[in-house]
């Protein structure tokens, strides 16, 4: 009698495609009093967290014995034949199967942080022992002093997730050194960077290993009770979170005396409020305090300072989820990875342009070529890639000459971006890069916490700039003010936030200026993408005259009888692009 | 929706402001818990709380609208009965979420500052991210996530809710 496993994923993706109703359509199915008894036994079916291949979920693993088949695109109406033909006929259903690509996707990527991720049921504490779990949190308490634990960490190389990159071990050790009554580990979820969400599908797919790299992190620095700072805006990543809290407390890994070693540890959850901000270490701990989330000074630093005035540790929730590999399999097992100054791995979510988009584990220092083409699969619709963007609204534009760059700390800064915390957008042709500096100094101009000036007036001045330069009324001097402000907001501002603001514009404006004069002095956008700039016209040769055009202009600029050609009056036109969006035959041009 | 004016009002809205006290003593909450307490039970942060919490634990009402208003997930208005999300992320935005968010306004009538149709029936509100971003453009509408969204998409589901209502 065989033993079936099938996992559905259910992370942002998988359930985003449909996963829960692939998941009730499989317990229907298997319920159905046409299955044998004794398959309906020897199958069991599972919530996962992210597989990684987002763009074909929902995916399925189906797990006979020890062999494993992924289908991908599942719709609940495929399941009875999978069940049929595959589960109870042992055969694949090959037309589903995920192919070639789906191999290629994984062959470059080194798992360690998602090692488990999509393989466990996020939902029971036994999956996550099954697979290890808990391991390296026994082997701590059990064998290794606190010192010895940072002494493996510092080894190990492994450096902040969250975007800084600083040591983990040496921030531990620096905490650890501080005599105090009381301290703090906190873990920042507060994944604010658009474009990002490993935190989220880490916590989302492997909840205890955040929880466990907590409390050795804990024992480390010698702190008894920890804080998880986490999004309100992802609700299902902290209703798991909270199970998964219940259950290590119930088995006795958090809480009083864990693993009988005299440790004491607990966590508490505390929910953001939606503040970007709030992603820096001591706006964050005025938040948990209960606070508006503004930045302070800094030193003192948390580590001597930090939350109510006790020694902290702020740990991003990537960061401690390396921890129990690294205390498991040795700091020099995980160093082998990596480069010399960026040790381990880094998870990316590889967005935008890219025909595979998804979650991603590259060892640092592999090419973004290797990251776009051959995990990525290339560019979509088979168009030209124009700039790959990292580290969001503190990162900047890599072009598409730079693509043979390696994908560490050191190569990213040197050209101008960081890795951050580990967005990754790929731009294509289309893609206008001045609108793509305005998007994010939007974004950052209204997340200034307002208390340093630099930051609070500076971004908004560079906004009104670019917005001036995309509307066509942009003028001689605007790239040379862009620069010398954003320098200057850089130099002046006060916390993380203003300190790298600029950086999008600057980059921009390095690697695409003759896009700003394009726009500046021709007023014209190539891309096609700064609506003030362009004309709208019908094409009269293929305009069928469906009316859709006419009904969907709110300012009545286009006339025309039913079936004949229509016209677009540019006089009374508003560019909204309306018109452009509802046409169904491509007959709205944009020049 | 709660209101304040019906007969009876305040001793029910007095039951349960001193319902989220108890809980606040008890979770050594703060003020940013609180507020999130109070609008998980009211669906916004009323005036007349922040006032009654005010007295209560003799802290000036200022404070609490300084925190309200410095974080985007405090509501100081009632919001719709139907809530669509778009979301803002940059994965999203070079994906056309403002074409959606064009189509969302030009399909609910809503001008410029307004978040609300008059009758109450939708908010329709951006977020920065929802970290779905390998599914772009995303929105979410009544809690539900919709995937590479389409104007068409939308203004079906928008429709849906027009007939449900009437």
């Amino acid at each position: 009698m065989s033993r079936v496993t099938i996992k559905v994923c259910m992370g942002p993706g998988g359930i985003a495609s449909g996963g829960p109703d692939v998941i009730s359509a499989f317990e229907s199915e298997l319920n159905h009093a046409n299955i044998p008894a004794e398959i309906q036994k020897g199958c069991s079916l599972h919530k996962v967290g992210c597989l990684g291949l987002c763009s074909k979920d929902v995916l399925v693993d189906l797990i006979i014995d020890d062999s494993k088949t992924t289908y991908q695109y599942v719709k609940p109406e495929m399941v009875q034949r999978i069940v049929n033909e595959h589960i109870i006929g042992e055969k694949p259903v090959s037309e589903w199967l995920a192919g070639e690509d789906y191999d290629t996707f994984y062959r470059k990527q080194v798992k360690v942080v998602l090692s488990d991720c999509g393989k466990i049921d996020y939902e029971t504490i036994d999956s996550y022992i099954s697979f290890g779990g808990y391991k390296a949190a026994e082997k701590v308490f059990r064998s290794m002093s606190p010192e010895s634990v940072i002494s493996e960490m510092k080894k190990s190389g492994l450096r902040g997730r969250g975007g800084a990159g600083f040591p983990t071990g040496v921030k531990w050790d620096a905490c650890r050194a501080v005599r105090s009554d009381q301290k703090y580990i906190i873990c920042n979820a507060d994944e604010g960077d658009p474009g990002a969400f490993m935190d989220r599908a880490v916590i989302e797919g492997n909840p205890h290993v955040v929880i466990e790299g907590m409390t050795i992190g804990a024992y480390a620095i010698g702190a008894s009770k920890g804080y998880v700072y986490i999004r309100a805006e992802y609700p299902l990543a902290v209703e798991r979170l909270i199970h998964a809290m219940k259950e290590a407390k119930e088995r006795g890994f958090l809480g009083k005396n864990i693993l009988k070693s005299g440790f004491n540890f607990d966590i508490r959850l505390k929910l953001g409020a939606g503040a970007f901000v709030c992603g820096e270490e001591t706006a964050l701990i005025a938040s948990i305090e209960g606070q508006r989330g503004m930045p302070r000074p800094k030193p003192p630093f948390p580590v001597h300072c930090g939350l109510w005035g006790k020694p902290t540790v702020i740990n991003n929730v990537e960061t401690l989820a390396n921890i129990p590999y690294i205390m498991n399999k040795g700091a020099e097992w995980y160093s082998a990875y990596g480069t010399e100054k960026s040790k381990g791995t880094k998870v990316f979510a590889l967005t935008g342009k890219v025909k595979n988009t998804g979650l991603i584990e590259i060892p640092m220092g592999i090419t973004m070529r290797e990251i776009i083409y051959d995990i990525g699969g290339g560019i979509e619709g088979n168009k030209a890639l124009k700039a790959v963007q990292t580290g969001g609204p503190s990162g900047g534009c890599i072009p598409a000459n730079m693509v043979d760059i390696h994908v560490d700390y050191e190569s990213l800064a040197q050209v101008g971006s960081i890795v951050g915390s580990g967005g990754m957008i790929v731009l294509d042709e289309d893609d206008c890069m001045v609108n793509v500096a305005k998007y994010f100094l939007n974004f950052t101009q209204s997340e200034s916490c307002g208390k340093c000036v630099p930051c609070r007036i500076g971004t908004k001045r560079l906004l009104e700039t670019l917005e001036r330069i995309t509307k066509g009324q942009g003028k001689d001097g605007d790239i040379e003010l862009l620069q010398k402000l954003g320098s200057d907001i850089k130099a002046g501002s006060l916390c993380g936030l203003g300190q790298t603001a600029p950086n999008p514009v600057l980059s921009t404006i390095k690697y695409f200026r003759e896009e700003y004069e394009a726009h500046i002095k021709e007023k014209k956008c190539a891309s096609k993408v700064c609506r003030d700039l362009l004309t709208f016209s019908i094409i009269a040769k293929t305009c069928t005259g469906c009316g859709a055009c006419l009904r969907a202009c709110a300012s009545g600029a286009i006339a025309g009888e039913k079936k004949k050609a229509h016209r677009i009056d540019s006089a009374k036109c508003i560019k909204c692009g309306a018109c452009f969006d509802v046409c169904k035959f491509a007959s709205v041009d944009r020049e | 929706m709660w209101s304040f004016s019906s007969p009876g009002g305040r001793i029910n809205l007095e039951e349960k402001l001193i319902g989220i006290l108890e809980e606040y003593r008890e979770n050594e909450g703060n003020l940013i818990t609180l507020l999130q307490d109070i609008q998980a039970k009211f669906g916004y942060v009323p005036e007349e709380a922040v006032q009654w919490f005010s007295r209560e634990l003799d802290v000036p009402e200022s404070r609490f609208y300084g925190i309200s208003t410095f974080y985007s997930q405090f509501y100081l208005k009632p919001r719709g009965r139907n809530i669509i999300t778009a979301c803002c992320g940059t994965a999203c935005h070079v994906k056309g979420s403002e074409r959606l968010i064009n189509a969302a306004l030009r399909e609910l009538q809503l001008h410029d500052d307004q978040d609300t149709t008059p009758d109450g029936e939708i908010t329709f509100e951006k977020v920065a991210c929802l970290g779905t971003c390998s599914m772009a453009p995303v929105m979410v509408i009544n809690k539900k996530m919709f995937a590479k969204m389409t104007p068409e998409k939308l203004k079906k589901e928008i429709k849906s809710f027009v007939k449900s209502s009437k």
